[in-house]
């Protein structure tokens, strides 16, 4: 694998405010790479600077070994962009949008008219676009994005404000991308999204990079704790739970204990320590951390404030 | 590079006339103000003016003529400022598509309404002129897309410095409409005090009228040349100050 992206030390400032500091990573041929953090931490600066929309102040970006700022022109021949809250035009159709860009490529383009029932968007082809709902626009986004086969594909907040529906026909979408051979670099505030679709997160606060890594790997380094919560049928206490030498907690209401721990063998060693002592069980659940975990350990905050 | 500009025209030309009042508003609003107008001033050659005031008779269809291009020159403050707000100017820009691709493409909208719009006029307002007039459509029609181009030039001075697409409107009429008080349409350029003649220059409309009026009255366009020079020197001058202050988002 090598890198279709390489982002080394870029900075990026709106007057005194600084958007982006100091960000490098790559990212390989053909995976799906999110950038996440919340609202306001530099992720759709951070892209509009490897698009060649932006100039950053200083550091370099290179894509498929161009530069996206003096070789906008010809990165764009190779790149396909989604753009957060894009519109276009009220009273254009889908099928005016897709001919357009279509024209707009010096090379052979995609068939639009099986791009859009792929997208599911043939019933809407002579809709306005102002009367397209939010997943319809999206999708019409994503076509835009993809006439022109793309080498890769930028996606930036691309399910925000759509219903979960509408967000899982979407990243079956984005998988079907990936599946083409393309790469795929999007930006998301949704942990679920980054946590089910990406290889590889790379984890932005405040302007900065703090980490990267797959998500399963983060998780893993950061959040090793597990949690078991079960509920026992009889009256015993939770001393046996105690001896397990992965637990660190105990609680208990009612019958319905949490036993806390670390390390993935914590519900083997559960389970086991359940069915030697024969305890009868009606309830039991395991909870792992997720990315929103992560992120709470790595800034101290939650992602949603 | 004018990849996609002809698409693009025809995409931006169909997307205005789908706009409720759209067509209406742009070419028959005019054409009504011509009909109103003749009525009240009896645009018959010849005839004495029944109002004793500041326009001569042969002046309305100069009049109508620049509000005309005031009105396509609000138009494209608007949708500039409309497309801006919407992100779609950044969108169109995110793509092989050169910016200058996306402003022809509206000037070139802008500029053929206001051939059909003129068209309109000369229908509304035959029925005033006596059999046999000679009225120099042509001409004139091709005067008016020369000065509309050159006031269009203008309108994105003005789309750069309009804060939201709410005030795009407003502030555009505010700035435009005044310029026909200075444009010697009612008091000729140089009976204008010092400070007002001085702007009044620097106007692209006081041109505009200059060659409307001479053209209309029948003047060949040798005799125009120096207002073609000057409306095509504004054209580049406010072309360059916009691309400097342009913001695409």
């Amino acid at each position: 694998m090598h890198p279709v992206i390489e982002v080394s030390g870029v900075r990026k400032t709106y007057g005194k405010t600084v958007a982006v500091e100091d960000a490098s990573f790559e990212v390989n041929q053909g995976e799906i790479f999110g950038l996440i953090g919340p609202n306001g931490a530099g992720k759709t600066t951070t892209m509009e600077c490897i698009e060649g929309i932006r100039k950053p102040d200083c550091g370099t970006i290179a894509v498929l070994g161009l530069d996206p700022y003096r070789q906008v022109y010809k990165l764009q021949e190779r790149i396909g962009v989604q753009l957060q809250q894009a519109q276009l035009q009220k009273r254009i159709k889908v099928w005016e949008a897709v001919d357009l860009w279509a024209s707009l490529y010096g090379k052979k383009v995609v068939d639009a008219s099986r791009l859009l029932e792929q997208l599911g968007l043939t019933d809407k082809r002579g809709a306005w676009f102002m009367n397209l709902s939010g997943g319809q626009k999206q999708r019409l986004f994503i076509a835009l994005a993809l006439i022109n086969d793309p080498e890769v594909v930028f996606l930036d907040e691309l399910t925000t404000g759509l219903d979960p529906q509408a967000r899982h026909a979407i990243w079956d979408l984005v998988r079907g991308i990936r599946e083409r051979g393309k790469t795929v670099f999007l930006t998301t505030h949704l942990m679920e999204e980054a946590e089910r679709l990406c290889d590889r997160v790379a984890i932005m606060e405040h302007g900065r990079i703090i980490d990267i890594d797959t998500p399963d790997g983060l998780i893993r380094r950061h959040c090793p704790e597990r949690t078991v919560v079960l509920v026992q049928d009889n009256e015993s206490g939770g001393e046996h739970f105690e001896k397990i030498p992965q637990v660190e907690s105990v609680t208990r209401d009612n019958q319905r204990f949490t036993i806390r721990g670390r390390g993935d063998d914590l519900v083997t060693e559960v389970i086991h320590c359940l069915s030697e002592s024969r305890i009868r069980v009606t309830d039991f659940r395991s909870i792992l951390p997720n990315l929103e975990d992560v992120f709470l350990k790595l800034t101290g905050r939650s992602i949603r404030e | 590079m004018l990849r996609g500009l002809w698409k693009l025209t025809w995409i931006e030309f169909k997307v205005f006339m789908r706009e409720p009042l759209g067509a209406f508003g742009t070419i028959g609003v005019p054409g009504l103000i011509f009909v109103v107008l003749g009525h009240v001033r009896s645009l018959r050659f010849g005839s004495p003016s029944p109002v004793a005031s500041g326009l001569p008779p042969g002046n309305v269809p100069i009049l109508v003529a620049l509000l005309i291009a005031i009105s396509a020159v609000l138009s494209l403050i608007t949708i500039v400022s409309i497309y801006r707000e919407g992100g779609i100017l950044k969108r169109l820009r995110a793509t092989p598509l050169r910016p200058q691709t996306i402003l022809s493409a509206h000037v070139i909208v802008k500029l053929l309404l206001t051939a059909a719009t003129l068209a309109l006029m000369f229908l509304a307002g035959k029925r005033y002129f006596p059999p046999g007039a000679h009225v120099p459509w042509f001409s004139f029609t091709i005067a008016l897309l020369i000065s509309t181009w050159s006031i269009l030039s203008v309108g994105f001075v003005i789309a750069s410095i309009v804060p939201t697409a709410r005030f795009a409107q407003p502030i555009g009429a505010v700035l435009l409409y005044p310029m026909i008080a200075l444009s010697g349409l009612f008091v000729p350029v140089s009976n204008l005090p010092p400070v007002l003649r001085f702007v009044a220059q620097g106007l692209p409309l006081t041109y505009a009228v200059h060659l409307l009026q001479g053209i209309w009255a029948g003047d060949r366009w040798l005799a125009h040349l120096g207002d073609i020079a000057a409306l095509t020197v504004l054209f580049l001058l406010f072309t360059a100050i916009s691309a400097k202050i342009f913001r695409w988002e």
